[in-house]
């Protein structure tokens, strides 16, 4: 299959699946209508990631308007890779949601709208034009608040408002920047705009910087601009906090990553001191603002903002083995940080609740969630042979080339705080006897649902444990990956054609 | 709450009146200003119109079925009408003209997959914002 056709389908693809689930939500046709898209997607995901390796990046213009007119989608290794990374965690989430999502929420739309989402994300991965990002971003700001008040519990309603207020100023600010980039530049596509920036007032185009920076930040919930974050995830159903966890501030960071290594390169020195400062007061904020959390969802939550420090840090510092660094964390950070949602989930299912003072004894009942739990917060915390090692190691140890020290410092103190609050989830949900005496036991469950539940979640750590065992293919991806991002003229050419370059 | 005689009198000329021009919008739609989203919207108006005068239960029963179904059903035409360039083997969206009966001076009667993809948007419009207002409307 051309690019032509591969780049738009792993869009295309979850809004027909979304439009047959919609169709079909009142039985149980449904949800594995859902499920069996979501495998489709994540199929035609790594046909892409297949594609982009052997051949490069590659493009392809809707409606054979050609670029810079029309809407460009452009598939580097990074929008690849997180193409695969979002079919994943769909299919992940989606074999989950059989067993926790129940009818009432299946037939207001549950996997419509969560299908509806999933393109969204794949959408902002793989578009190649400043406009369509913001309507992706759209897409998925109003699905992701369908799914967060459904159920409308007063709680979720009181996360929502906050989540689509916040997210709003973002937008506001996301669009003012694209207004006047358009009126300084006239001209939306990412690769035109490369081409483009350098001809343009470098004081301007700081100050347009600054207002992406900004709306993207709120976004990707970096320091201080995060709030909404742990306002909401701990408020909707557990499927769809693992999926927001996992995938909906990682787009920020990818757009981050993109409009800061692509177009806002001028000064770099003033944008990219200003990140590195943000990478760091983020992943400080966010351990302390775990640490002082005693629910199970509301730790896991802070700890997102607190990992999204270290993807930024790696664009803040620019080097290839940070961008690396930063690329190989977001793969691994999605995982991981998806699948601990899915524990918890399945913890509150047999213990009654996500309080860590309400339930405990979980070792003791269910051994095996204990070692599903275990592996994936290793990793979070960076413990050798974890993906998350890896991940860290080369963000230390690019900061240490540049003789960053207190950087270095700070991303190693924060591993060991990281450590900290899992100790605390460890103690407190798995080792500590039951306050209502009783012993929590998978075996409450139906075999169907354990099946259901277990099975992405053992998936999600197999994978953790590959990536960290053997890294070595993955960081050779993740490499090719940060070295498109420093020179993107492979994607200029992808884009604009290689006549055009030399004109 | 009982609507006046005046409104309801109004409504049963207008209603009629709005869908007929929510259709000249759309199709005008290609060359003119006009197209789905706001015939879509006009439509809507007519049906929200009807819901005014005569109660949200009346508006769903004229409906016939349910507005999400409606906007998700324009969904699936939109990118059915998007996906149909791949016959011909050009780009998702690529607009496909079929001319029939052409004469020796005119190009005939223009067929496209534009038309189909701009009847989805103006499904998707109207299901979705009836869907906002009903649920406002009976909620209150």
């Amino acid at each position: 299959m051309s690019a032509t056709w591969l780049l738009p389908l792993p869009i295309v693809l979850p809004f027909a699946t979304a439009v047959l689930a919609f169709l079909f939500r009142r039985g149980p046709e449904g949800r594995w209508i859902s499920v069996f898209g979501s495998a489709v997607t994540l199929f035609l995901g790594v046909l892409l990631l297949i594609e982009v390796l052997s051949y490069g990046p590659q493009a392809a213009q809707m409606g054979e308007w050609p670029a810079p007119f029309g809407i460009t989608l452009v598939a580097d290794t990074l929008s690849a890779v997180m193409v695969v990374i979002t079919g994943i965690t769909g299919l992940a989430v989606a074999v989950y949601a059989v067993a926790e999502i129940d009818g009432d929420m299946e037939e207001l739309g549950y996997h419509a709208l969560f299908q509806v989402l999933i393109a969204g994300v794949s959408g902002a991965f793989l578009t190649g034009d400043l406009f369509n990002l913001y309507v992706w971003f759209e897409v998925m700001l109003i699905s992701s608040f369908g799914l967060l008040v459904l159920g409308g519990k007063r709680v979720q309603l009181d996360a929502g408002i906050k989540y689509v207020t916040l997210n709003l100023v973002s937008t506001i600010l996301f669009l003012s920047g694209i207004g006047l980039l358009y009126g300084t530049t006239g001209t939306l596509n990412l690769a035109d705009l490369s081409r483009i920036a350098p001809t343009v007032d470098p004081g301007l185009m700081t100050v347009i910087a600054m207002m992406f920076m900004v709306g993207f930040g709120v976004k990707a919930a970096v320091f201080p601009l995060f709030f909404w974050l742990p306002a909401s995830y701990h408020t909707p159903s557990f499927a769809v906090s693992a999926v927001f966890a996992g995938l909906l501030t990682k787009v920020g960071v990818y757009a981050m990553m993109r409009m800061f290594t692509l177009v806002f390169t001028q000064d770099i020195a003033f944008t990219h001191t200003i990140l590195l400062w943000v990478a760091c007061l983020t992943m400080v904020t966010g351990v302390l603002g775990a640490a002082a959390q005693t629910d199970f969802r509301r730790i896991l939550s802070f700890h997102i903002i607190s990992q999204i420090g270290y993807m930024v840090l790696g664009l803040a510092l620019m080097t290839p083995l940070a961008l690396m660094g930063g690329v190989f964390y977001l793969v691994h950070h999605i995982i991981v940080k998806a699948n601990l949602f899915l524990v918890s989930g399945v913890a509150n299912r047999i213990a009654g609740a996500t309080e860590l003072g309400h339930i405990g004894g979980l070792y003791k009942g269910a051994p095996l969630l204990a070692f599903l739990f275990l592996i994936p917060a290793f990793s979070l915390a960076g413990f050798p042979p974890l993906s998350g090692f890896w991940a860290k190691y080369v963000l230390v140890k690019a900061s240490m080339d540049l003789q960053l020290w207190v950087v270095a410092f700070t991303a190693l103190a924060v591993g060991l705080m990281t450590i900290y609050s899992m100790t605390k989830i460890w103690g407190q949900a798995f080792w500590k006897p039951h306050p209502g005496g009783t012993v929590p036991s998978l075996s409450t469950l139906r075999p169907g649902e354990r099946m259901a539940l277990l099975t992405p979640i053992g998936a999600l750590a197999l994978m953790t444990v590959l990536i960290g065992l053997f890294p070595e293919p993955f960081v050779l991806v993740a490499e090719r990956a940060a070295g498109e991002l420093l020179d993107p003229s492979a994607y200029i050419a992808a884009v604009l054609g290689e006549e055009e370059i030399l004109q | 709450m009982k609507s006046s005689l005046i409104v309801r009198a109004a409504t049963r000329l207008l209603v009629g009146l709005l869908l007929m021009f929510s259709i000249w919008m759309l199709l005008r739609g290609h060359n003119e200003p006009g197209g789905g989203f706001i015939g879509g919207l006009i439509a809507a108006t007519g049906f929200i119109l009807y819901a005014i005068a005569h109660g949200c239960r009346a508006a769903r029963e004229a409906l016939r079925l349910e507005p999400q179904t409606i906007a998700m059903v324009g969904l699936g035409v939109a990118l059915a009408a998007g996906a149909f360039a791949a016959i011909p083997g050009d780009a998702l969206f690529t607009g496909q003209w079929l001319f029939l009966w052409p004469g020796p001076d005119t190009k005939g009667i223009p067929i496209s997959n534009i038309l189909v993809f701009d009847i989805g948007v103006y499904l998707v419009v109207m299901g979705s914002v009836l869907t906002l207002v009903l649920a406002l409307e009976e909620e209150v």
